[in-house]
């Protein structure tokens, strides 16, 4: 492991409520470095999406601090949480990842074009990346025209091809078979650890942390256990 | 500048992949835009037939009889008035113009209905000719006819044509040599043709009193003054010189042309529930739209696209989709114009028309105006149903 990507330092989120304030991430602290991918786990309802949103500078926290490279998102305004977004941050969500009528190489072009990164040499990383994600074929497909695995996969490129520091998924395997998700998530770590990103993944699907690097469960809020070893994280994706 | 390429990328791939949806919206405005060219050359045409002789006179000023309220065919002067005007100090010439309707007969038993325009020779009030000679007499049964009489008939010059006139209960036949031809000539919705007053006062209808009235009787006199600047002068002078008149400018004569300004005021009035019912329609079609697409709109956010983005690929979409319409229903348009008899008052003026185009390419962006405000305000942790 290598310099840190991303600290997390005592983050509290609050919502209003009919009945009262509800801290939905409460005091949560964590590291991620370069090269480590991470799963975010924990039930429903126990704050790992509302994590996420905020570490994407989709939210901001009540109080306590996130630093992406060093860069506090607290004092960011909307503007720069939006340039930080595009350039430092790649993301997958759990359904209507791509553009519609993009095909899967201009979706993935598209995150270079966004950071006027786009260029010849940007293209054919595009084509490359795409085909190491065995969609080689199926370039110039549009969505509609894709299964649900292979969107991921072009979600996964486009995630990546910047050169992110950071890169979340949200539940990117909800939609998938059990052969889809296994094949999805794992070539999604071994793209992390090559790339030196840091990737952080939110599931409800235990058998999937076993390509993670460390594993944190939330419950009610709160980060109420770290699996860093890796026999303890094998023994959570077999269920034991 | 990056911006907006980013945004005319994302929108004209949009449009490109979705070409049959876009399409379907742009026949839609083709449609409004056929209607709303249609309706302003029709109030063109409308206005141009009501005023077009009068708008072409070679004068400044109308002399109507007092209390005849600016028009013509209730306005009734004679010769010692159009004397009397011709005196007054600042007018340069002074021509009578007498008006009625009457009938070309055709072969077939078809008839051609026309206003019968007496005019002086070189006077105020006679047409510019096209081709031809002016009359050589005050008596010569000669005639200069409208093109548009030629257009709706074999007339040509050097024929000559039968008047139809009903004088007391008979029906009288007059024939005419046609001298000369003019244009742009319409009087009261018919071409026109034109004669020397003397002529006019014999071939005109006339009511069984008038049966025997010589004197050519005078419907208005239109003034020419030695300085067209001055003609506000001009018309002081004439009021305080001549008894039992009322003098107007050329566009208060074509204002109180009856029924020409509830004309004008309908077909505009049309011409702008038209315009208005394709915003709405477009604001409409474009709301749906986003609805549809907040997902992918709030993929475009989460990911690092601004809202200057979002909201100019909108308007950049809207503003493609709208053009495109607008150039489908001027073509239309200009097809269908081809096909319609020279009856139907259709003018295709370039002012009117390019205004009417500015206004329908407005219409896109205008209509689709709530869609943009819509769409640069959806959060993406909404749209993508993070919260």
């Amino acid at each position: 492991m290598s310099a840190i990507a991303l600290e997390v330092r005592d983050v509290i989120k609050t919502f209003e409520t009919d009945t009262g304030s509800i801290n939905a991430v409460d005091q949560v602290s964590f590291s991620v470095s370069h090269g480590e991918f991470v799963a975010l786990v924990g039930p429903s309802g126990s704050g790992k999406t509302t994590m996420l949103s905020i570490l994407a500078a989709l939210l901001t926290p009540t109080s306590g601090q996130v630093l992406i490279d060093g860069q506090d998102l607290a004092r960011m305004g909307e503007a720069q949480r939006v340039a930080l977004r595009r350039e430092k941050i790649g993301f997958t969500f759990q359904s209507n990842n791509l553009i519609p009528f993009l095909s899967a190489l201009e979706n993935v072009e598209f995150m270079l074009r966004l950071n006027q990164r786009f260029d010849k040499s940007g293209k054919l990383r595009a084509a490359e990346l795409l085909s190491r994600l065995g969609l080689g074929e199926r370039l110039n497909n549009l969505p509609n025209q894709m299964s649900g695995g292979q969107q991921q996969r072009v979600a996964i490129a486009r995630a990546l091809i910047h050169s992110p520091t950071l890169v979340l998924a949200d539940e990117p395997t909800a939609s998938l078979d059990t052969e889809r998700a296994f094949q999805v998530v794992q070539t999604f770590a071994a793209l992390i650890h090559e790339n030196q990103r840091a990737g952080i993944m939110v599931t409800h699907d235990l058998r999937m942390v076993q390509y993670t690097d460390r594993v944190l469960q939330m419950r009610d809020g709160k980060l109420v256990k770290i699996y860093s070893d890796k026999q303890e994280i094998l023994a959570l994706a077999k269920g034991e | 500048m990056y911006s907006l390429s980013l945004a005319t990328y994302l929108a004209l791939k949009e449009v490109w992949r979705n070409r049959g949806r876009f399409f379907l919206v742009s026949l839609v405005i083709a449609l409004i835009t056929l209607l709303v060219l249609f309706i302003a050359a029709l109030g063109e045409g409308l206005g141009t037939n009501n005023r077009e002789y009068i708008s072409k006179v070679d004068g400044q000023l109308v002399v109507f009889l007092e209390k005849a309220d600016y028009i013509i065919s209730a306005s009734r002067l004679n010769q010692t008035t159009l004397r009397a005007v011709r005196r007054v100090q600042g007018v340069e010439a002074a021509g009578p113009l007498s008006a009625a309707n009457t009938a070309i007969l055709l072969p077939e038993q078809k008839v051609l209905k026309v206003s019968l325009l007496g005019v002086e020779a070189g006077r105020p009030g006679a047409p510019q000719l096209q081709a031809g000679r002016t009359f050589l007499s005050a008596t010569a049964r000669e005639a200069i006819v409208d093109q548009r009489v030629l257009d709706r008939s074999d007339i040509q010059l050097g024929d000559t044509i039968t008047i139809r006139s009903t004088q007391g209960t008979d029906d009288q036949f007059y024939d005419l040599k046609v001298v000369g031809t003019t244009s742009g000539q319409a009087f009261f919705f018919q071409p026109s043709i034109f004669v020397a007053p003397s002529v006019w006062e014999q071939v005109r209808p006339k009511s069984e009193a008038e049966l025997n009235n010589t004197t050519p009787a005078i419907n208005i006199i239109i003034v020419r003054a030695s300085d067209p600047a001055q003609a506000a002068q001009v018309q002081e002078n004439l009021l305080a010189s001549v008894n039992n008149i009322e003098v107007a400018d050329i566009p208060t004569t074509i204002n109180n042309i009856p029924g020409y300004s509830a004309q004008q005021g309908t077909v505009q009035t049309q011409g702008f529930f038209t315009l208005l019912i394709g915003v709405l329609v477009i604001g409409g079609f474009f709301q749906i739209q986003i609805l549809q697409k907040v997902p992918q709109i709030g993929v475009l956010k989460a990911i690092g696209a601004s809202n200057p983005v979002v909201g100019a690929s909108a308007i950049i979409q809207i503003s493609v989709v709208t053009a495109i319409g607008v150039a489908i229903g001027g073509l239309l348009t200009y097809l269908f114009s081809l096909g319609f008899p020279p009856t139907v008052p259709l003018a295709f003026d370039g002012k009117s028309s390019a205004f009417a185009i500015a206004a329908l390419l407005a219409i896109g962006p205008l209509g689709g105006l709530v869609s943009v405000f819509y769409a640069v305000r959806i959060e993406p942790l909404k749209a993508l149903r993070l919260s």
